[in-house]
């Protein structure tokens, strides 16, 4: 469980391009369920997100993860939560280029030294399940963008976090592609993962799957509503 | 400890695959380098063994050498000044030497001809034998083998039977040396028999009195040229500094154009790059991981770098004499004819050039990174 309380979020603080992104926002997330932040441009979603997430700061208030604060650790173990607890999926899927697919996969799992063996099996297996086996050595610019947000749904899982984040994951995919992200999110929910996704898409926000819509406006809560 | 291990090892796994994405870069950042510290590594070489060999050299040279000259050349000394040298008083060991160049058309290498010095009877030599130097032997290795046969300046045919090599040592010296008995060797360079010597060496009883004895032989001789040990030191010295002086003079050089290079590279990083590193944060890389990341890649390049300029180095100047660098420090050539330096390694300067170029290397590639790996990495968000 996620709990924010009073959570502000500035930026540039005190300079005359200063920008309130959140306002007081005290909110409840909760584990095994599916979340949405949805709302018009602009009006915090992905700031709420990056402070879940850990990358970044609050301006102040507070962030409880499982009851313990996690909005002002030292980057070390800031760095280690978001490793450990997080799955990101972003909006341009930030895979690196250059890379083949799975080195793309295992990235995230580096600073924690696994075994090779096991890490490249692992790695694999993802691929496997997202039909992309055939396409691990492969550089990750030739990937089409269902393909792309695949391999980084496969990233986001490779340590086993508990958290799953994806920051407007279908503003670039067809209705079949949307489709198949959403029977992904289906999977993961059952496997017990809690998943926070930002979107405008009312794909997303009006599919069965999704247990809670918190509706943001100008860096506030406007409603929460539960199904 | 195991995972500090296995970390560091996806760390530089990573940066290995991330250089390769830029191979073009990369290797000429790397062909650059390894130049650089290849110049730098061809002259410390060269200059320290050819220091060695010198002192090595001067140690058996004589206190003073004296030489006659006919119209501000070199010309043979008369015999007669042989007696007069030895009557001087603090004067020792007294003697004539016969020496000179020759090319031999037959090797195309450059010999030393000499007359056995008088006060070494184990070289004492009868007419038709000789002793040659170690690198003789090896240039006419398995061709008339006990003979050594020589055509001489004037193109007469020259047969000598060798009576020994000498020892291979790491003397200049002795390893292209021809010696053979004072009658041959007129007849070799086709002198009269009259003919004095090609200069006279001589040992001093006191040492401080170098300088007095220096002035009462120009008294007595006054179309002698004399010089002496300190002479030939200074000469060796100022010749290697002043050449030492030109190629790094041109060396820092170099080195400027590489500290831009590097800091280029550094410096410049590319918005991509930034991107890139913001990813690995959000994906739960510490900036401590980036940083050693970052560090391996500019210790991997030093290192790789290093090896080849040195090893290349080592090769250029003890396999292949120096070539690059010979026209260059050709100073020394007035001295010696030819060389070929003994492989031999200072620890200590190897341990300052690899100090003086990975470090900043190193250095320069991450102090650029240290920016952009502590910022919040909710940026790739954007
Ligand atoms: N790094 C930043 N510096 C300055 N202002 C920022 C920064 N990041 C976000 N903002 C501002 O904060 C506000 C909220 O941005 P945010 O990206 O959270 O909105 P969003 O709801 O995700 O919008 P969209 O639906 O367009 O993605 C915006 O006004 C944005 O301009
Ligand atoms: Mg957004």
């Amino acid at each position: 469980m996620i709990e924010l309380n009073e959570v502000t979020k500035i930026y540039n603080e005190g300079q005359p391009n200063e920008v309130v992104a959140l306002r007081d926002v005290s909110l409840t997330i909760p584990e095994g369920r599916v979340t949405v932040f949805k709302g018009p441009s602009g009006s915090g979603k992905t700031t709420l997100l990056t402070l879940v997430g850990c990358l970044a700061r609050p301006t102040s208030g507070r962030i409880r993860l499982d009851g313990r604060i996690i909005s002002a650790l030292p980057e070390h173990f800031m760095a280690a939560v978001r490793r450990e607890t997080f799955g990101f999926v972003f909006q341009r899927f930030n895979l690196i280029r250059g890379l083949s697919v799975i080195e793309n996969v295992m990235i995230p799992a580096y600073p924690l030294g696994p075994d090779y063996r096991g890490l490249r099996a692992r790695a694999g297996a993802l691929l496997e399940r997202f039909q992309l086996a055939h396409k691990a050595r492969m550089k990750t610019e030739v990937l089409s963008g269902g393909e792309s947000q695949r391999v980084a749904i496969a990233r986001a899982l490779i340590n086993d976090p508990q958290w799953i984040i994806a920051d407007e994951p279908t503003a670039n995919l067809d209705s079949r592609l949307a489709g198949q992200f959403l029977d992904e999110v289906r999977q993961l929910k059952q496997a017990g993962k809690s998943i926070i996704i930002t979107s405008h898409d009312e794909r997303i926000f009006n599919a069965d799957v999704v247990d809670v819509v918190v509706d943001m406006e100008d860096g506030r809560i406007a409603t929460v509503e539960e199904r | 400890m195991k995972t500090w291990l296995a970390r560091q090892r996806y760390l530089v796994d990573f940066t290995l695959a991330a250089a390769l994405r830029r191979k073009g870069r990369n290797a000429m950042l790397l062909g650059v380098y390894a130049l650089m510290i290849f110049i730098l590594a061809s002259v410390i070489f060269f200059g320290s063994a050819l220091r060695r060999e010198a002192a090595a050299a001067l140690q058996g040279a004589p206190e003073v050498t004296v030489q006659n000259l006919v119209m501000g050349r070199h010309a043979l000394a008369p015999p007669q000044w042989l007696d007069k040298l030895r009557h001087m008083r603090g004067a020792r060991h007294v003697q004539g030497r016969l020496w000179g160049y020759f090319y031999d058309k037959a090797t195309g290498a450059n010999y030393t001809v000499m007359t056995p010095p008088a006060d070494k009877p184990d070289y004492a030599l009868k007419p038709g034998e000789t002793i040659i130097g170690a690198s003789i032997k090896r240039l006419r290795d398995g061709r008339n083998l006990g003979w050594l046969m020589l055509l001489s300046p004037s193109g007469k045919l020259f047969k000598l039977k060798i009576k020994r090599t000498l020892p291979e040592t790491s003397e200049l010296m002795s390893a292209d040396l021809v010696l053979m008995a004072r009658a041959d060797f007129l007849r070799f360079f086709s002198l009269p028999e009259g003919a004095g010597f090609t200069d006279i060496s001589m040992q001093v009883r006191n040492r401080n009195e170098v300088a007095k004895i220096v002035e009462k032989i120009s008294r007595l001789l006054p179309t002698a040229r004399v010089i002496t040990r300190a002479d030939i030191l200074r000469t060796y010295e100022n010749v290697f500094s002043w050449r030492e002086g030109i190629v790094l003079a041109m060396l820092s050089a170099a080195l400027v154009a590489f500290a831009i290079f590097a800091f280029d590279k550094a410096s410049g990083l590319s918005a991509g790059e930034r991107r890139e590193i913001g990813i690995l944060k959000a994906l739960g890389w510490e900036t401590s991981d980036i940083l050693a990341m970052k560090f391996w890649e500019g210790a991997l390049i030093s290192l790789a770098a290093f090896i080849i300029g040195v090893a290349g180095a080592y090769a250029h100047v003890f396999f292949f004499d120096a070539g690059v660098l010979a026209p260059v420090l050709k100073g020394w050539s007035v001295l010696y004819p030819r060389i070929h330096l003994t492989p031999s390694v200072d620890r200590l300067q190897l341990v300052t050039l690899a100090f003086i170029t990975i470090i900043p290397f190193t250095a320069a590639t991450l102090v650029p990174i240290w920016k952009a790996a502590i910022t919040d990495p909710d940026v790739v968000m954007r």
